[in-house]
């Protein structure tokens, strides 16, 4: 346990290194996302900032935005969660694609055959984001089975807030917008136990 | 014209009626409304975790609901409230996925929720009312005035606690 680690603690060369880190994970779920579609899919580069919980909600548009969380728990030689977030219009957009028509465009509600569908995004992207993490640190990383809430952004993000909560007083969030004939913004929030920001930096001899 | 004072994430503030004050999309984290309802001070703490004694980085008071309350107190009574009148209502504490790992974390919402009655209780601040539990995010209005608590929920109708 290294007490030193905290996020309150971070430089900027460390925050760099999360941002290179997020830039090739998204790029990688962008790649995932593009042949799920089978479509082209840019990427803009993504953005990584430490923000103050207080600042949280603003950062994504507001807290009262409703977006589709999906949740997963990691385990492995990185212990902690991810989280892959998207705004309600893009999920919708992206279910549709998805379901080829087969969705209804004007529901409020997703049905259970929609929500389905945005799990398994959600599974797809973050997986291709944790591979590369993986390969690039060569560190064993294992999610599990996603968990998905479709609510207000900010009751959404408490969760992953409160688990950085525990380490410091900031979050980190890594925010990837994708375009294919509409502009998709997604988040990844990656929130490693203290020991696994250790384990992250150290093989790549940042420590 | 009254205003509505914004609290957001690991954060509070007090009011005097006729304004209000507000907190947006609460999910694990509570929702702890005070007042005094004759010099109508009130106040609003948005904490997330339930107990500042068991985690080393707690510089942020406002970020537990133990040391938040006893921050939020001050500052009213620094105000005008008076200390032995005040009143609380309590909202959020919701379990946002079907899982949520880790022993420190598990049932995190319920367990702010419990810290808050505890930590009234503790204090001697009568809890009139709440809204707690269940899987969904909850945005709160609270007017000092008349002490209600406005609960909003995605796809619910509006509530008064």
């Amino acid at each position: 346990m290294n007490d030193n680690l905290g996020l309150d603690h971070i430089d900027s060369g460390y925050l760099d290194v999360l941002k290179e880190i997020g830039n090739i994970g998204a790029g990688n779920a962008t790649t995932a996302l593009a042949q799920m579609l089978q479509r082209k899919v840019d990427m803009k580069v993504p953005q990584a900032d430490l923000l103050e919980f207080r600042d949280l909600g603003e950062a994504i548009g507001g807290e009262e935005t409703i977006m589709a969380g999906v949740y997963m728990v990691v385990e492995g030689d990185i212990r902690g969660s991810i989280m892959f977030l998207l705004e309600k219009e893009s999920s919708r957009h992206l279910v549709n694609q998805m379901l080829g028509g087969m969705g209804d465009p004007n529901a409020e509600e997703f049905g259970e055959m929609e929500i389905s569908v945005l799990k398994e995004i959600g599974n797809i992207m973050t997986g291709a984001y944790l591979n590369s993490l993986s390969d690039l640190t060569q560190l064993k990383i294992f999610p599990s089975v996603p968990e998905i809430a479709i609510d207000m952004a900010g009751a959404i993000l408490s969760v992953p807030a409160i688990e950085f909560g525990v380490l410091g007083d900031k979050i980190l969030m890594i925010q990837t917008r994708f375009t294919d004939d509409m502009a998709i913004d997604g988040y990844f929030i990656l929130v490693p136990d203290v020991d696994s920001y250790h384990k992250i930096m150290k093989s790549l001899g940042m420590v | 014209m009254a205003n509505i004072i914004k609290v957001g994430m690991a954060d509070l503030n007090i009011c005097k009626a006729p304004d209000g004050i507000t907190t947006l999309g609460l999910g694990s984290c509570v929702g702890v409304a005070l007042r005094d309802p004759v010099t109508k001070i009130g106040g609003l703490l948005h904490a997330m975790l339930p107990d500042s004694t068991v985690i080393k980085n707690n510089t942020c008071v406002e970020k537990f609901v133990d040391s938040g309350l006893d921050e939020l107190v001050k500052r009213m009574v620094r105000a005008g409230a008076n200390r032995s009148r005040l009143e609380a209502k309590l909202a959020g504490g919701a379990q946002m996925f079907a899982f949520q790992r880790n022993s420190d974390l598990v049932k995190v919402g319920e367990r702010n929720a419990e810290a808050a009655r505890k930590k009234l209780r503790a204090m001697r601040i009568k809890l009139l009312s709440e809204d707690c539990g269940l899987n969904y995010g909850r945005t709160v209005i609270y007017y000092p005035e008349t002490g209600i608590y406005v609960i909003k929920a995605v796809g619910k109708p509006e509530k008064n606690i």
